[in-house]
């Protein structure tokens, strides 16, 4: 198990390498003068030398690098001031530390998709579960004829009827709006219901699908037959034998599912007009802010390289066939 | 359908097929597979030795029946005799040619001259293509013109296995396993090959349509003069079609012989086990009482096989020696002439009771003591 | 109904003492293809102790028969007529709630393939104890005591130990082992075991079959055994059911029925069989074609197109008349039982060598 995880967490670390150096060589040899970029309008040629200074540009390509990978494990020096690690560089537009633009936006990512997740999880797994319990009878059909509807809609399409309706027709609730969660718990569930309402509506159907298909499929197994062979009862047996053997795929899912939200749910944050890491990704390449952009991309990278790790964890523990060594 | 099998006859049509000209020869033939772990970075940390010195000889038109139980190595050992997969060790020689590490160009004239016949008759056949295509290819892949063309050589090969020539462009789903099984030997005989490795060509069909294939496979070896690697678990069926019997344990041939030997005067403790085992239709009290030997346990894993002998682990007259010596497979004294054993110690040659009866499992044991 | 389950005593409501009676059982399945008859009309009757072997190939409803009597066939998909009595009770009738209680304790079940039938995801132990702590009420530590007992007993070396391993970890004979240590684990009346060492190797099976047999003296549990192989029948069995296409076609005592038996069908399995103690010079003799679809199974008797003795019937009789199995030591034929005994010792036996 150890051996396991210090393997993979060995892999992350070069892959997030790889990837480092990959955006970085990919960015910063296109033909741009980031100095210029950088220095605005009214800019003369001194003015951009000495940005070209402060930001390291003069030096070679591979001495930039280094100094950048260095940066994010020990942290570096620039000219506003010292960046502590992990430091992904600084901003050309703002000026600001890349990791602290991230960690502005990143509470309200992981609240709206934590958030979600556990109503998704919790309504999708429920109904696919009934779904698979009844199934053939009415109860099943109407369960998966909703799911069906429901995963054809988008969030851009969604969102905006639901804000119509409850926010500006009726004016039951309030625009959606990130409160930080340790100052006003009840003010972050409300400010981000909405959206989360939006989201699970979505996401709950493909849950739904998949749990009632593999639970399906489980109930088939011939391990399954044993188990009533032997006089268990059929709740036992459904939620023992067959549920067990449903987790692995549906675990997959999540992991996917969460590792692409956490990396930015840019429509969703446009959608509901929330500033989270989805939306910097897409702000920080629409004023080609390149450390920014690169900040963004390796943390997400970051996040799925993680989930991952933790998916391959969970698969040890659901089966024990999936020895970890 | 299986009745009226047609056969052109080639060669020669002598039944007693073994001429005593060596066909294929394999020497001290090994397959290990490596397994990978360790840390921190993975590396190779044993292997699973699957083949593990094999020395074989299939002489010109003669059958020869390789039995064993699964993770003996006999499916292997046929993968490497057709080069499907590379030997770690030893020497295979067909017709005088060293083809053990023979690149692909060199192998091309000689994998037309062996043909595989495979056990699973659904999945070995491609579910899109007429039966007239699965058996054409082959003549297609290695440029072979028949004379008249190679459809009505397949329509004739269609016939020679017992199957209608109108079947020329049906889909492999529309026939039954058996018949399946037919269309497999067809593809096998496009070529006109000198032998044939049948890995369990009958263990997954039922048994009155296994009957089928065995008689079809039977005419085909004895009047087309075809030799065979008849590779099966079930020692009847390879009673039943070969003339010469091999019987391998974990990796390696522990003896081998005529059908006469190995059947009725066996000397390997090994043989005598499987063939005790076998489950024959016989009412009590009709018949000499047959041998009663129990085993304990499963055959152990080939990652770490017994040192000397590979048998010592379960058998009843292992000693010292069987540990420390791996005994040779040679003709001991008392066997007739080709009768090949590997034994420091072996068994008397007759396969009716005699003496007690062999039980090792522990559970078995304590039953019928208690019986007692 | 009721008061017939209350004591033992009470004749079964067949009249026989049969401890499982089986009467004109109708399997049918709805499929998308039409509705396939797995079994058409099959009666038996298994004793006290005694072992029942049922022999078919593929698709002759052998298996569906048995999951039947468990009740584990999908209701929704299938309809059961007929009568399935254990022990008094009626089955196909029975509630869900009293199925249970019986699955596992009164009636267990040893399947072919003994590592897809255990859960991969749970231990050997732990799937052994459960119907244990389910039927007698055992606390978790008697019914641990009580599966390393049962281990111990199938041979499993080191049970203790062996109680917390995985299925994975276990070889493919141990893993039957710890299937007949599960279905024993109750002691049951009756024990179904369908193809029980069909997917083990020859050396392997010969040692779960003696144990089988030893353990069954033992427990004094009634077996219905169900194989495709002759050769394994005659060494299990009290009294054969030869099946064809989800109906029985012969009846009688294994010695009755391998010594002399009536039917064309068995005539075929026999002659097909390669044995160790046969002629070598003898040809096989197959059993033409292929077994009959139960979409759409042949009219008459079942076996008609593939059998070589319609013409000796002749009338047509074969192809428009269901030939019936009378009780007892019976073949479901219409050829004269005088005619049959002649067929057989003149043409059949001297095949079988």
């Amino acid at each position: 198990m150890l051996q396991f995880l210090i393997r993979r967490l060995t892999g992350a670390v070069m892959i997030m390498f790889l990837i480092g150096a990959f955006t970085f060589f990919l960015f910063y040899t296109v033909p741009q003068d980031f100095a210029a970029l950088s220095c605005g309008k009214n800019c003369t040629p001194e003015n951009i030398a000495v940005i070209r200074e402060n930001l390291g540009l003069d030096k070679p390509i591979t001495t930039q690098f280094w100094e950048f990978m260095v940066g994010i494990v020990a942290g570096r020096d620039f000219a506003a001031g010292s960046c502590p690690a992990p430091c992904l560089g600084q901003s050309f537009a703002s000026g600001e530390f890349v990791w602290d633009s991230i960690m502005d936006r990143f509470p309200l990512t992981l609240s709206l998709t934590i958030g979600g997740l556990v109503i998704f999880l919790f309504l999708g797994l429920a109904s696919g579960l009934l779904a698979a319990w009844k199934r053939g009878t009415a109860v099943d059909k109407t369960v998966s004829g909703a799911s069906m509807v429901l995963s054809s809609f988008q969030i851009y399409f969604l969102g905006p009827i639901v804000l119509g309706l409850l926010v500006y027709q009726t004016g039951w609730m309030e625009n959606p709006k990130y409160h930080e969660f340790t100052e006003d718990p009840l003010a972050w569930a409300v400010g981000l219901l909405i959206p989360w309402a939006v989201m699970a509506t979505i996401f709950v159907a493909q849950y739904t699908r998949m749990s009632r298909s593999t639970m399906i499929e489980q109930l088939q197994e011939e391990h399954v037959r044993t188990a009533r062979a032997k006089g268990m009862g059929r709740k036992y047996v459904f939620f023992r034998y067959a549920w067990r053997g449903s987790l692995t795929p549906i675990v997959t899912i999540i992991g996917m599912d969460l590792s692409s939200l956490l990396a930015g749910g840019v429509v969703t944050e446009f959608t509901f007009d929330l500033a989270g890491i989805g939306r910097l990704a897409v702000e920080s390449s629409v004023t080609k802010d390149l450390p920014l952009t690169m900040g963004v991309m390796m943390f997400g990278a970051f996040f799925i390289l993680i989930l991952n790790i933790i998916v391959d964890l969970c698969y040890a523990y659901i089966d024990p066939r999936v020895r970890l060594a | 359908m299986s009745d009226n099998v047609t056969l052109p006859k080639q060669g020669h049509s002598d039944t007693t097929a073994t001429t005593g000209e060596e066909l294929l020869t394999v020497e001290g033939m090994a397959k290990h597979f490596p397994i990978y772990g360790g840390f921190p970075f993975k590396r190779k940390v044993g292997a699973v030795k699957a083949v593990d010195g094999v020395d074989l000889t299939v002489y010109k038109g003669e059958s020869l029946g390789l039995v064993g139980e699964s993770g003996c190595g006999k499916s292997t050992t046929g993968r490497l005799i057709t080069r499907l997969l590379e030997p770690t060790d030893g020497k295979i020689t067909y017709m005088g040619q060293d083809i053990t590490h023979a690149k692909r160009k060199e192998l091309a004239p000689i994998r037309s001259e062996i043909q595989m016949i495979f056990q699973d008759p659904y999945s070995s056949l491609n579910p899109r293509q007429t039966v007239g295509s699965i058996i054409k290819s082959p003549m297609e892949v290695n440029g072979i013109d028949p004379p008249g063309g190679r459809e009505t050589r397949v329509r004739e090969l269609l016939e020679t296995v017992g199957l209608s020539p109108e079947h020329y462009n049906r889909f492999p789903h529309e026939f039954s396993g058996g018949q399946r099984q037919r269309i497999g030997v067809a593809r096998a005989l496009a070529l006109e090959p000198k032998l044939i490795i049948a890995d369990e060509p009958v263990s997954a069909l039922d048994v009155s349509i296994q009957a089928q294939v065995v008689n079809l496979l039977k005419k085909v070896q004895e009047e087309m003069g075809i030799a065979f690697l008849f590779i099966a678990h079930d020692l009847a069926v390879v009673r039943h079609f070969s003339q010469r019997v091999a019987v391998m344990y974990l990796g390696k041939v522990v003896e081998v012989g005529d059908r006469e030997s190995i059947y009725n005067r066996p000397r390997h403790p090994y043989t005598h086990a499987l063939l005790s085992a076998v489950p024959e239709v016989e009412v009590e009290g009709d018949g000499p009482p047959r041998e009663r030997i129990r085993l304990a346990g499963d055959v152990p894993s080939p990652i770490n096989p017994p040192s000397g002998c590979h048998f010592r682990t379960r058998c009843w007259k292992a000693q010292d020696k069987c540990a420390t010596d791996d005994p040779p497979l040679v003709q001991i004294s008392g066997n007739s002439e080709g009768h090949l054993t590997a034994c420091h110690f072996p068994e008397d040659p007759i396969v009716t009771a005699h003496g007690k009866d062999v039980i090792l499992d522990p559970a078995l044991a304590a039953l019928e003591d208690t019986e007692d | 109904m009721t008061t017939l389950t209350k004591t033992e005593d009470t004749p079964s409501p067949t009249g026989s003492d049969a401890f499982l009676s089986v009467r004109d059982l109708r399997v049918r399945f709805s499929t998308e293809d039409g509705i396939v008859k797995a079994v058409d009309g099959l009666s038996f009757d298994v004793e006290r102790g005694k072992t029942l072997g049922i022999v078919g190939e593929s698709g002759s409803g052998k298996s569906v028969t048995n999951l039947t009597v468990l009740g584990l066939h999908n209701p929704k998909t299938s309809t059961v007529e007929g009568e399935i009595v254990l022990d008094g009770q009626e089955l196909t009738t029975a509630s869900e709630k009293d199925m249970e209680k019986l699955r596992g304790n009164k009636v267990a079940m040893i399947f072919q393939d003994p590592l897809t039938a255990f859960s991969p995801y749970y231990t050997i132990g732990r799937q052994i104890a459960e119907p244990y702590m389910k039927h007698t009420g055992a606390s978790k530590k008697e019914a641990k005591a009580r599966t390393i007992e049962m281990l111990d007993r199938v041979g499993i070396p080191q049970p203790a130990m062996r109680f917390n391993d995985y299925p994975h970890q276990y070889s493919g004979g141990m893993r039957q082992r710890a299937m007949i240590a599960m279905a024993l684990i109750c002691d049951p009346d009756l024990l179904i075991a369908d193809e029980p060492t069909t997917a083990l190797d020859v050396t392997v099976q010969a040692q779960i079959l003696d144990l089988l047999k030893d353990l069954q003296q033992e427990f004094g549990s009634a077996i219905v055994f169900i194989t495709h192989d002759l050769g394994v029948i005659s060494h299990m069995a009290d009294d054969l059911l030869v099946m064809y296409a989800g109906r029985a076609v012969e009846r009688g005592s294994v010695r009755e029925v391998l010594r002399a038996p009536q039917h064309p069908y068995t005539w075929g399995l026999l002659s097909s069989m390669p044995r160790l103690g046969g002629d070598i010079n003898e040809e096989l003799m197959p059993i033409p074609g292929s077994p009959p679809s139960l979409l759409n199974p042949p009219t008459g008797c079942a076996f008609n197109p593939r059998c070589t003795y319609v013409d000796t019937v002749g009338g047509g009789r074969c192809s428009s008349e269901r030939p019936p199995l009378a009780d007892g030591r019976a073949a479901a034929c219409h050829l004269p039982v005088d005619q049959r005994q002649d067929i057989f010792i003149d043409q059949i036996k001297p095949r079988l060598g």
